[in-house]
């Protein structure tokens, strides 16, 4: 084992943030030590924080993390993801300046991440980062992503249990149910609820999930319209509950950390949870399989083959079907 | 391997609330390409030491406009190096005065940037610092 692994399974801090960076660059160190620390990985709960800028989302990161530590006294790791620019590459990541109730705890790890070009809401070596504080012992992975719209998903993937974080005034009835951010959420939570609108934000998500689980019928008796909770068809539904908060006060945390604590059970009994760890499991053996498949290809063969190729689908006397069929079959015995 | 990034803390260590400066050079750094990990205001040597830490920094940019600088910098000097960390280059802007520039030189600050100093010249000497 590589020392650098070892000192981190010690629990060496510097080592842990310098191995951090070899496993976000994708250097060849960093990946022996995935290797090498993967037997170590899946005793963590991997919590997602998703929404809108502006909605609250590290105040509540902050929040949360005082939480765990203070009662559970579990060791917790933030990774806080902010979007590079497309233009120059470069990032400030500020989320750190909402947690500084949390410097000084060395239970407590913090590491900031630039999105790097990914668009899905998190880093491409995020997933790689939370699988080093797994194995690194950190039981609690909070991860925060980029402020998000509508599309940015991808902590879905990744988290077992994914936050989605809304505001009062942040939008109408219509927004609540257009697809996206709202579909991948496990717990969902309004921030910054002593603003006015609170009612109105809530009544909009209840609608959302009444639409897509109705747990109520209307129907007439004796003249009378009367509600009646209607059937619970799968015992196995986690109908994600709504928690307001107001995170700079610290107002409904602790009934926040009771809904994802019963998310975690719930996974837990309906098996959910460990088909979750294998569909990001496959998600991740599949991207790496890409990879792998392409480098491999392009090693192989000669640029000026390819070039031919090239030539002959602009001259449109091969599709790009075939061309991409006489390579693979050209090269078969080499990949 | 991607392409490795410079990655710079900027921080205003004590309590003077003055960001301006602080942002704009976090801004050009950004532009530059780099990484700038922003802790705000109010900042202990403690608070600063570990985030360097945590986020495996290469630079500390120190923002000092309250005059105590030469307590702030030996202190922050010192506990980079008690953390491991001796290889990271730490630059000091605001209002230095220049007598004091050479005796922090001598305690292993980087780069010293009063006002009227350009981002160009700081990106160029973080980017040679790094090298």
């Amino acid at each position: 084992m590589m020392s650098l692994t070892k000192s981190v399974l010690e629990g060496n801090r510097l080592a842990l943030a310098r191995l951090l960076t070899q496993v976000e660059n994708n250097s060849p160190d960093g990946r022996s030590a995935l290797v090498e620390l993967f037997p170590y990985t899946g005793k963590s709960h991997l919590i997602g924080v998703t929404g809108a800028p502006g909605t609250g989302k590290s105040s509540l990161v902050n929040q949360l993390a005082l939480l765990y530590r203070k009662s559970h006294e579990k060791k917790v790791a933030i990774v806080a993801v902010d979007p590079s620019s497309p233009f120059t590459g470069g990032a400030v990541l500020g989320d750190r300046v909402r947690m500084r109730d949390l410097s000084g705890d060395s239970g407590v790890f913090i590491r900031s991440m630039a999105s790097r070009g990914s668009l899905g809401g998190i880093a491409q070596a995020t997933a790689a980062i939370a699988q080093v504080f797994d194995a690194a012992g950190y039981e609690i992975i909070i991860i925060e992503t980029v402020g998000a719209g509508q599309s940015e998903v991808d902590i879905a993937r990744l988290a077992h249990t994914t936050l989605v974080v809304e505001a009062p005034g942040f939008g109408d009835d219509i927004q609540a149910i257009k697809a996206g951010i709202l579909e991948i959420a496990d717990v969902l939570v309004i921030n910054k609820a002593d603003r006015p609108g609170v009612e109105n934000t809530e009544r909009a998500l209840r609608t959302t999930l009444e639409l897509a689980h109705p747990t109520t019928r209307v129907f007439r008796h004796h003249g009378q319209a009367m509600t009646v909770a209607g059937p619970v068809t799968d015992p196995n539904l986690w109908i994600p509950p709504i928690n307001k908060t107001v995170a700079t006060e610290g107002k409904g945390i602790a009934e926040l950390a009771e809904s994802i604590a019963r998310h975690a059970e719930h996974l837990r009994q309906s098996g959910d949870w460990t088909a979750r760890d294998r569909a990001r499991l496959g998600s991740e053996m599949e991207a790496l399989l890409q990879e792998t498949l392409m480098t491999r290809f392009f090693e192989n063969i000669q640029q000026e083959k390819y070039e031919q190729v090239m030539q002959k689908v602009l001259n449109r006397d091969l599709s790009p079907y075939e061309a991409v069929k006489s390579l693979l079959n050209d090269h078969k015995a080499n990949l | 391997m991607t392409e490795k990034k410079i990655r710079v803390l900027v921080a205003k260590p004590g309590l003077d609330g003055h960001d301006r400066g602080a942002k704009v050079v976090a801004r050009a750094l950004r532009d530059a390409g780099m990484e700038v990990i922003y802790t705000g205001l109010r900042q202990t040597p403690e608070m600063i030491a570990e985030a360097a830490l945590q986020e495996d920094v290469d630079v500390v940019g120190l923002s000092i406009l309250s005059g105590a600088h030469m307590a702030l910098a030996p202190r922050i000097l010192e506990l980079l190096k008690a953390n491991g960390q001796d290889k990271v280059c730490v630059f000091i802007g605001g209002i230095i005065p220049d007598e004091d520039m050479p005796r922090l030189k001598e305690m292993g600050i980087t780069g010293i940037y009063g006002p009227g100093a350009s981002t160009e010249d700081i990106i160029k000497d973080v980017r040679e610092a790094v090298k």
